[in-house]
């Protein structure tokens, strides 16, 4: 199940030169910064532009080839854009029905209701979208977008036209439909936060062409790309809830490199939480240390090293196979001697609960 | 007070209204249309013809019907040579000059709407699986709303107020082609003021009604829209 896209084409202000295979499953974020092509691209997936020469094929169908131009409405897509875009002559109910009329009745696999569950936007079905918030527009044509039960579903920058305050209160949304559908989803975006929250695979665009495609949590540590470069820098790591201490009120959760204590969580044994690791917060001894007020030390090994500008270093490090960013000074890289493959101990000073 | 031909002119001048705006509504969505979307480069030469009738003289554009539509002219020698009559001094030729007249008055309020919905609703309604055609009727057409309002009724009025075009093509021929304009223009020059005002005063209050309908409706749209 992948989605194989190859376009080339030139705008006024740069080309998109792209050829790629994309896995259809989870969240794909298409990430890198404002004017890199990444709209385009995911125009020219759904067919709001034509671009001659494409070729896109998504599973099993050819979508565009040669002569073979599969218009947009017959494409089993969903579309958000960064503005809700709803219509205005229309309630939010005929929002929501417009595309689920236009389904045949075999093709549909959600719900509208289902969809409309969700998004927690019973309340609104009535009501005009111009009287919405930025935040229940958004919610409605996320909504209206799932209940054509699309193959596959295609977001640009969802997030980007509604204010930071409103972002969570969306994301949380965006986080279940990833968990209780399994619609693969194409996720544009150039904000860090975001894709580190939502993302399972991840394709980096630089000036119209691909820099990196991967895993998430090897794409953000990896020294040779700007996320790791970042001042923001983090590494993420998915890890499972163990045990509560209820005296301390702590979480001990397990990841491949060991295990993790953190503030307790509301949530029951075994659930999979997804942790953000700054790597400020990250710093290194050569020995365990002992007599320390900090709870999370780990045996890592070196993997890379980059020296950044302002007199600091980025340590990739490796944790039972799981990346970890550290970023400390020159001095301590050259006090400590750090080299490939060196044993040494993280201590991880804070960590944040994602998803 | 109207006299029973002015009662015949007025209904002529309606009847002539109605039928131009209902075919130029027919001919003028899609040309509307085509011009709000096409990125055609030489897309202001059919602006620009659109555009003539707001700038010729009248009598200009009738002389040219006149001759066109005539026994000896393209299109009525056309007629003529197929077993029919020639337009000139018909009710049918002057709903031809009127729609060309009357064309700039319903095409461009109808492409200003079109343009003002921009791609981005068109787009949404593809990806919801909506056909090109289902596109236009189930969210262009509703969404121009105002705009298609505002092109009926200036349509239909400046059709009402049309005079020189008519005269040159249309003849006066009572019960066929004279209509509420000429009549007014016939009783001032036989000095026949009480029938004129009679007439005039018919046609002032119905093209008042007719504006107050389009800025209050119109108003009354924007409102919904807030």
């Amino acid at each position: 199940m992948t989605i194989k896209a190859r376009f080339r084409f030139k705008r006024t202000d740069f080309s998109l030169h792209v050829d790629t295979e994309i896995p259809s499953s989870g969240i794909s974020a298409l990430f890198g910064p404002s004017g890199c092509g990444k709209t385009s691209l995911l125009r020219a997936i759904a067919g709001l532009d034509f671009h001659p020469d494409g070729y896109l094929k998504v599973n099993e169908t050819v979508w565009q080839d040669g002569d073979r131009f599969l218009a947009p409405h017959r494409r089993p897509l969903g579309y958000v854009f960064q503005e809700a875009s709803l219509f205005d002559h229309l309630s939010v109910r005929g929002n929501l029905e417009y595309g689920v009329k236009r389904t045949p009745s075999n093709r549909r696999r959600i719900a509208l209701d289902e969809a409309i569950d969700l998004l927690e936007i019973a309340p609104l079905l009535e009501r005009s979208p111009s009287g919405l918030s930025g935040g229940e527009r958004q919610r409605v044509a996320i909504a209206r977008a799932l209940a054509v039960s699309p193959e596959l579903l295609l977001m640009d920058e969802p997030l980007a036209a509604v204010d930071s305050g409103r972002k969570q209160e969306i994301i949380p949304y965006l986080e279940s439909l990833h968990r209780e559908l399994v619609i693969p989803v194409l996720y544009v975006s150039h904000q860090l936060d975001e894709v580190s929250r939502l993302a399972d695979h991840i394709i980096m665009l630089q000036s119209g062409r691909i820099a990196a495609t991967g895993d998430v949590h090897d794409l953000f540590t990896r020294l040779d790309l700007p996320a790791a470069n970042d001042d923001e820098a983090a590494s993420i790591i998915e890890a499972v809830v163990s045990s509560h201490d209820a005296a301390y009120e702590l979480t001990h959760l397990d990841f491949p490199g060991g295990k993790i204590t953190m503030t307790r969580l509301d949530l029951p044994g075994g659930s999979p939480v997804r942790l953000r690791l700054a790597a400020r917060d990250v710093s290194l001894t050569l020995e365990r240390q002992s007599g320390t007020s900090i709870l999370n030390i780990l045996p890592v090994t070196v993997d890379s090293m980059k020296t950044l500008k302002n007199a600091q270093v980025n340590v990739r490090l490796m944790a039972g196979g799981v990346p970890l960013l550290a970023r400390i000074t020159r001095k301590s890289c050259e006090e400590l001697g750090l080299e490939k493959g060196k044993p040494l101990f993280a201590q991880i000073k804070s960590i944040a609960l994602l998803a | 007070m109207l006299s029973a031909a002015d009662m015949t002119a007025l209904a002529i001048t309606l009847k002539l209204a109605l039928v131009s705006t209902l075919i130029l509504l027919l001919l003028g969505t899609p040309l509307a249309w085509w011009l709000a979307r096409t990125r055609w480069r030489f897309k202001f030469i059919p602006e620009a013809i659109v555009a003539l009738p707001l700038v010729l003289p009248p009598t200009v554009l009738g002389f040219y019907l006149l001759l066109a539509l005539g026994p000896h002219g393209p299109v009525g020698g056309l007629l003529e040579s197929l077993g029919g009559r020639p337009l000139a001094f018909t009710f049918t030729g002057l709903v031809i000059g009127s729609i060309i007249y009357s064309m700039p008055f319903v095409v461009q309020p109808l492409q200003d709407a079109f343009s003002a919905i921009g791609r981005r609703p068109l787009e949404v309604a593809a990806t919801l699986r909506a056909s090109p055609m289902d596109r236009f009727f189930t969210v262009a057409v509703p969404l121009a709303r105002p705009g298609f309002l505002t092109a009926a009724v200036l349509g239909f009025a400046h059709t009402i107020g049309e005079f020189g075009v008519v005269l040159m093509i249309g003849g006066n021929i009572p019960g066929q082609t004279r209509v509420a304009s000429i009549a007014v223009y016939d009783h001032v020059e036989g000095l026949d003021f009480s029938q004129a005002h009679g007439v005039s005063i018919a046609l002032l209050l119905l093209s008042f009604v007719l504006l107050l309908l389009v800025y209050g409706l119109n108003r009354r749209f924007r409102m919904m829209r807030l």
